[in-house]
């Protein structure tokens, strides 16, 4: 059914609630009238939902959530290597 | 594409995956229940059970919006559509869900004019266009979808169509979660919780499981490391003896939810004081309907429906599949009389259905596919 | 907007369990009644599974269910049966191979084979009921022309002559049937193909929405190739001669219901000359064929164009004829980005989607790099790829390695998210 995916906001037309968005290419209007308490601007990241925007992709979050797991990623490895060398002795 | 390859990388799940493992205690098993349907088909679509050790079980929940719609209703919405004159919209997911007397499909080919959409908005484009005919649109979903709904009937005031209406089936989580956890039959760790719901209606509805009925649940986004993170977050959560709401989908999920989307809701719709769920049965508070003062815009109160009850064939267990008590090959059905092209029940329609996400997706015989999957 | 409308409450609310005070008339579902009956009937014949854990067991009886007869329960038709997966399936098997039955009918391929003379002929037949009939990168007559080629193609045969037959819709302009028939002037130019024959018929106003082709062609071969769905072996790798999905996606997208716009056109072009390049470096190349055909030295097993149900569909009808298992690699699969993006949008897997225009090979791995290099050589094989590998083990399945490193299967399409899309 519906799926709930990221798209760029390309422009805020002026029609009722409606922005052109940019999914991977695939370009669609969508209405942003769900946003209408944040300012929506050209280049934002929102979540789109049936053709609505539901939310917009706090990048900040993003980023933070991907080095927590980037972090782990490095703690991960470290035990690899650790683990390699110990296992020479 | 942002925001989703970054969210898909292996390497990193693999550390995920060592650090669940990590957090398990040894000789412990532990149940966490992802509610939402979307999780569920991620949890398939992915793989993602091969990153978990084998002593986590992961249950599927109810969150699945189409697979708890009972047959009477689809026989509501049928003839709605076989009415002179009308136009029935819907999601592609219910062309094939059965009712007491065949699908959407089937009614189609038997010369209903039904059609699919991506979007209610769709519909409204349809109902210009066409206006000698009345546009019903199904509107199903859980509070994710409610809003759409919900602007589509306001935009269809502003714009003074006479010849629009939905047909409302929403559903709310909440009182689902809450008949899960008063199911006797199961005794879970903890939950993932719903991520575009939450986008909706926030976290704090959930905090009376965690008060309540001490269980953990964290709302998870929908990709495979969202997902791998949250289940590490309640591992975390219950090595360090917490028991609260946590968010992992903060790129998304605002913990207050969306104001306006709850606002348009709350303009248009309002709470049944029951509803039946197929397979969990009547549960209060847990439906929403259009308002009097959108009375033109609700297909119930425009077209006269029959309203009949069908019960469910003794056989089928939907009911306990999606309260998570059956896994889908356990219903003893299931593959054989009830299958995606043979439908019995709802769990195997939809993309989102436990059922049809573990026939389409999983099943096979772990061993055997892990062998022809090394390279 | 109302300021002192009650707020809806989605927490939890605390109330007294509430339901109907009578439940009026009650009825049951007969359909699902008489389908269960039914299965009850068929397990009475299980066989012993009590070394199997209980899933297995379960699988097992699914794998049952699945080899059973096709049987149609349908009273009418629906959109299902032409969307090429199971439901396509149990039509042919149960209703016309049911009736046509004879050897050169069973093995259910996009063409038939056989000897007449010293010669192997190959004869095949399609319809087109594209909607809407023009769209980027293409019409019906493209595809109509293009279509039966490659039918003939993927058996190796060299596409001679072919026929078309006109169903029009009373009303049709003129000047839209003049573009479709320049489409297929030029689409046949480009094939080496003459059409020789045809026929037209018109059917009265809204009987026919505009313009339905119908195009049967005949080609020989000339290689020492037999090329069959039963033929892959464990150890064959899978290629795919180009990106998937842009056709059926074009289609979707060009009925303009949908509200979206991507660049992306339809991918239709003739194979013949592609399928050749390939022989030709496999082992397959242009001489006296054995007159009952032989295998030779081609490592070629089989070649199918990924129409209607796209890729997934082909490799699980390969699966099942050949008794094997296809192993595919998500990330090898070569998509377009905008391909990706409007079916993600859609809720769709390009994997289904169907292409116009892509073949799919499947050769013994020692020929991999041979059959590679020589789709790359040519225009039509610059994006080849090698998607995926056959194993003994399960058989019948075509399992996904996924980008994110976990297993799932691929199974025959069910339903039809695309109609009308060739």
């Amino acid at each position: 059914m519906c799926l709930g995916i990221p798209g760029r906001i390309l422009e805020v037309l002026d029609e009722a609630d409606l922005a052109k968005v940019d999914v991977s290419g695939v370009r669609r209007k969508v209405n942003i009238g769900l946003l209408e308490h944040e300012r929506v601007l050209p280049g934002d990241w929102v979540l789109i939902h049936v053709g609505f925007a539901l939310s917009k992709i706090d990048e900040d979050e993003a980023a933070a959530t991907l080095v927590m797991l980037r972090g782990m990623g490095q703690a991960y490895t470290d035990e690899l290597d650790a683990l390699r060398e110990s296992m020479i002795e | 594409m942002r925001f989703v390859d970054e969210f898909r990388d292996a390497e990193m799940a693999q550390a995920l995956s060592a650090e669940i493992l990590n957090l398990c205690e040894p000789g412990r098993r532990y149940k966490f229940m992802e509610v939402c349907g979307g999780h569920t088909h991620t949890i398939y679509k992915h793989g993602l059970e091969d990153y978990l050790p084998e002593t986590v079980t992961l249950v599927h929940g109810p969150g699945c919006p189409v697979c708890v719609i009972p047959m009477g209703r689809v026989d509501d919405a049928i003839a709605i559509a076989t009415k002179p004159d009308v136009i029935m919209t819907t999601f592609g997911d219910m062309m094939r869900v059965p009712g007491g007397r065949g699908s959407f499909f089937d009614a189609k080919a038997a010369g209903a004019d039904i059609r699919m959409v991506y979007s209610p908005l769709d519909s409204l484009k349809i109902a210009q266009q066409n206006p000698d005919k009345h546009v019903v649109f199904m509107a199903i979903g859980f509070e994710t979808t409610a809003p759409s709904s919900a602007m589509t009937v306001l935009r269809a005031k502003a714009l003074d169509l006479e010849n629009f209406s939905i047909f409302c089936n929403h559903v709310t989580i909440i009182p689902a979660i809450k008949a899960i956890l008063d199911s006797p039959d199961l005794r879970l760790d903890g939950f993932i919780g719903p991520g575009h719901v939450s986008t909706v209606i926030g976290c704090r509805p959930y905090e009376f499981i965690s008060r309540q009925y001490t269980k953990p649940l964290v709302t998870a986004g929908f990709e495979p490391l969202d997902i791998l993170q949250s289940i590490k977050m309640i591992l975390d959560q219950i090595v360090e003896g917490r028991c609260e709401v946590e968010n992992q989908y903060t790129r998304v999920v605002p913990w207050d939810g969306n104001p306006k989307a709850l606002e348009v809701i709350s303009e248009v719709m309002e709470l049944r004081p029951y509803f039946e769920w197929r397979g969990l049965g009547f549960i209060s508070h847990s439906a929403l309907r259009v308002r009097d003062s959108y009375a033109s815009f609700d297909a119930e109160r425009i077209f006269q429906l029959p309203g009949v009850r069908v019960a469910d064939p003794k056989a089928c267990q939907c009911g306990e599949v999606l309260k998570g008590v059956l896994k889908p090959w356990e219903c003893k059905v299931f593959g054989t009389a009830c299958t995606p092209e043979t439908p019995i029940g709802t769990c195997m329609v939809s993309s989102e259905g436990a059922c049809a996400a573990y026939y389409n997706f999983g099943r096979f015989t772990r061993d055997r596919v892990k062998e022809a999957s090394r390279a | 907007m109302s300021p002192d409308r009650p707020r809806v409450d989605f927490s939890l609310i605390e109330t007294e369990s509430q339901g109907p005070v009578d439940v009026a008339e009650e009825r049951s579902a007969d359909w699902a009644e008489e389908a269960l009956r039914e299965h009850d009937e068929f397990e009475q014949y299980e066989p012993a599974t009590e070394h199997l854990t209980r899933e297995q067991q379960v699988l097992q009886r699914i794998d049952r269910a699945r080899a059973r007869k096709a049987r149609l329960k349908e009273e009418r038709i629906t959109l299902a049966h032409g969307a090429g997966g199971k439901a396509t399936h149990t039509l042919i098997e149960a209703l016309f191979l049911e009736q046509f039955r004879n050897p050169l009918l069973e093995p259910l391929a996009d063409q038939a084979v056989f000897g007449v003379n010293g010669s192997r002929l190959a004869l095949t037949t399609d319809s087109y009921v594209v909607s809407p009939l023009f769209f980027p990168g293409g019409d019906i007559g493209d595809l109509a022309v293009n279509g039966t080629v490659n039918d003939l193609a993927m058996s190796g045969a060299r596409p001679l002559y072919l026929s078309a037959g006109f169903i029009l819709e009373e009303g049709f302009m003129v000047e839209d049937l003049q573009r479709i028939v320049e489409s297929m002037r030029r689409a046949a130019e480009a094939a080496d193909v003459l059409i020789v024959t045809g026929d037209t018929k018109v059917v009265g106003r809204g009987k026919g929405d505009g313009c339905y082709i119908n195009t049967s062609g005949v080609g020989v071969i000339e290689r020492d190739v037999t090329l069959s769905a039963s033929a892959c072996k464990p150890g064959d790798v899978v290629i795919v001669s180009g990106p998937i999905g842009e056709h059926g996606i074009t289609v979707m997208l060009a009925r303009g219901e949908l509200d979206i716009e991507c660049d992306v056109e339809s991918d239709t072009a003739p194979l013949h000359s592609l399928v050749a390049a390939l022989l030709d470096k496999c082992g397959g190349e242009v001489g006296a064929p054995a007159p009952t055909g032989g295998r030779g030295s081609c490592g070629v097993r089989c070649l199918r164009d990924a129409t209607r149900g796209g890729v997934a569909t082909i490799l699980n009808e390969l699966a099942v004829a050949s008794q094997v298992a296809f192993v595919v690699d998500e990330a090898a699969v070569p998509v377009r980005d905008d391909v990706m993006g409007a079916s993600e949008l859609l809720g769709i897997d390009p994997l289904y989607v169907a292409c116009e225009g892509r073949m799919v090979v499947i050769v013994d791995g020692a020929q991999a790099d041979a059959a590679l290099a020589a789709l790359h050589g040519h225009s039509l094989g610059a994006g080849a790829a090698v998607i995926g590998r056959v194993k003994d083990d399960p058989p019948g399945l075509v399992l996904l390695k996924t980008t994110f490193g976990g297993t799932r299967i691929v199974d025959m399409l069910v339903g039809d998210p695309l109609p009308r899309i060739c």
